[in-house]
């Protein structure tokens, strides 16, 4: 079994690293995190008195049920380093991503992170009916820039984006914009910050080729700088570019962890396999 | 298998004992409630953008825009005029119906509207949540904010209705500034609350529009309150300390030469104060005690 040999819960990458040299900004400790589902859809559940009644006798819906999405993951990252996360639709990536993000609590074992990490994602819409320089202006605020600070990046940001390549799209509500363009903006806004830690999920995935050069030129700025950065992705191709390491999850347990050619090549045996 | 491995084979570390040499922190970790102050105090900035543009936001669509703002009080006004003033006659021992009502609404749709969007100011904006760190108490202020913009363009439309009517423009009018600053207070804690509530039973929001339909009709908004003060036992001293008929009879003492104030003014300045502060406060520990929940689900 090759795999067997390659599944480690202690993160080792495989080339030997003087392990002085290297500062760990994420640890992550055998987590498990569980969320919940509110299910909708029964008929008359959304009813107001359905909604009281509820409230009343404290029952917690017509349907909740509960995912144990990630089981025990544990590893270290470094700084400089960039991580691919991969795996097949339900593994766990998006989840095991947003708790590093602080952004789901982990019902068991913990995450240590260094500094505060941010969550990319393709669902992180900004508001919709405020026009891309707002979003801009808001997204960065949000990232506790100054005002002035805000002033003096947000042309650069657009012109990151490259949305006003096809006329002045930037005063216009982001409700107009494709997929694509509302993307490339959100990467634009979240790049223009220097993160400890940046966790993308499937983000560069929507832009066309152009961009997504781009992106991942900018990717290697923000590792140079010593950041580290996660990258979900399906297209094995952008993770072969940007990452070294490589983390394979399968139904929230880690699969194989190490350098990236090395596990790319498993995961395309276990794929064709199946 | 074991609680905790090993995380750096190198050193012979676990997860933890490595965290605590390099000063990693619990990710999504809360902070105290005075950094949590200081954090909301560093993103003023935002909140008044976020407020901003939420205000731009709602009339975009309309092609009369931002006259809306104006437009919506005055219709409501026009709507219950017709209805408890004329049909109903609700106005009865009252001299200035007009104002006395425009006055109780645009108060009353200060606090409500802040209810109805403070609800779903968390659920509204999972996206930027999931997204970006920020201090969520941001969220829920900004809806405060947006609604007191609001209060502020519907107040210069009141203030004509009380002048055409034939008011007389009084000192008094001045103790309007302190009377809504009570209220936004309160308003805020409320709305913070609310969010947290809101964020956690997803219910909440079908059922607002029936708690805020009720509490208006419990705030003497379109009636006199003396009908209350009529009410046999405890149940008009309980009716009297709803803080937005407190808020609204006070507004009313300042603003109308003849209105009838049935409770005199040292206790409602007192249960004004007192609601504010006991919102605020309570409705702030409450949000920061959920902090980092928010985003979940």
């Amino acid at each position: 079994m090759a795999e067997q040999t390659l599944a480690t819960t202690t993160a080792a990458p495989a080339e030997p690293a003087a392990p002085q040299h290297r500062i760990p900004s994420v640890i992550a400790d055998n987590v498990h995190v569980v969320y919940r589902v509110h299910g909708r859809g029964s008929p008359g559940s959304g009813s107001p008195v359905a909604a009281l009644r509820r409230i009343v006798t404290r029952t917690s819906g017509p349907a909740v049920r509960e995912i144990h999405a990630v089981k025990g993951v544990s590893f270290v990252a470094y700084r400089g380093e960039a991580i691919g996360l991969i795996g097949t639709n339900g593994s766990g990536k998006s989840t095991l991503l947003r708790a590093v993000a602080g952004l789901l609590p982990c019902e068991r074992g913990s995450i240590y992170t260094a500094g505060q990490p941010s969550l990319l994602g393709v669902n992180a819409a900004l508001v919709k009916d405020l026009s891309g320089e707002r979003n801009v202006e808001l997204g960065c605020l949000a990232m506790g820039m100054t005002p002035e600070q805000v002033r003096r990046l947000t042309p650069e940001i657009i012109e990151f984006s490259g949305i006003n390549r096809r006329g002045d799209f930037s005063s216009l509500p982001m409700r107009t914009y494709s997929s694509g363009m509302s993307a490339r903006l959100r990467f634009s806004i979240a790049a223009a910050k220097q993160h400890d830690v940046l966790l993308i999920d499937e983000a560069l995935a929507t832009g066309d080729a152009q961009f997504r050069k781009r992106s991942e030129q900018r990717v290697r700025e923000l590792r140079a700088a010593a950041g580290t950065v996660f990258l979900v992705s399906h297209a094995l191709s952008s993770i072969r570019d940007t990452c070294e390491r490589t983390i394979w999850l399968e139904s929230g347990v880690i699969r194989a962890d190490g350098p990236t050619d090395v596990v790319l090549k498993e995961y395309e045996e276990f794929s064709k396999t199946r | 298998m074991t609680e905790t491995v090993i995380a750096d084979p190198d050193s012979g570390l676990t997860g933890a004992q490595l965290a605590a040499r390099h000063g990693l922190r619990v990710a999504g970790a809360r902070p105290s409630l005075a950094e949590y102050t200081r954090q909301l105090w560093s993103y003023r900035h935002f909140i008044a953008a976020h407020s901003r543009g939420r205000l731009v936001a709602t009339f975009t669509k309309a092609r009369l825009g931002q006259l809306w703002q104006v437009l919506t009080p005055l219709t409501n006004a026009a709507v219950y005029y017709l209805i408890f003033g004329m049909v109903l006659k609700t106005s009865r021992g009252i001299d200035n119906f007009i104002a006395y009502l425009c006055i109780g609404l645009f108060l009353f749709t200060f606090t409500q509207n802040a209810v109805i969007h403070g609800t779903q100011s968390i659920t509204n904006n999972l996206g930027l949540i999931r997204a970006l760190h920020f201090p969520r108490a941001c969220l829920p202020l900004s809806v405060t904010l947006t609604q007191l913009q609001q209060l502020i363009a519907s107040m210069v439309v009141l203030f004509g209705i009380i002048l055409v009517t034939g008011e007389p423009l009084t000192m008094a009018w001045l103790l309007v500034v302190p009377v809504l600053l009570l209220q936004s207070l309160f308003n805020a804690g409320l709305v913070l609350a609310l969010a947290r509530l809101g964020s956690k039973i997803t219910d909440l929001k079908q059922l607002m529009p029936f708690v805020t339909r009720t509490w208006m009709y419990a705030s003497g908004v379109l009636y006199s309150v003396t009908r209350f003060t009529d009410l046999p036992g405890p149940a008009a001293e309980i009716l009297q300390l709803n803080p937005l008929l407190v808020y609204i009879e006070l507004a009313r003492d300042a603003l109308l030469a003849s209105a009838p104030s049935a409770i005199p003014a040292s206790r409602l300045w007192l249960l004004g104060v007192g609601w504010a502060l006991l919102m605020a406060v309570g409705g702030y520990i409450y949000f920061w005690l959920g902090e980092k929940e928010y985003g979940r689900g």
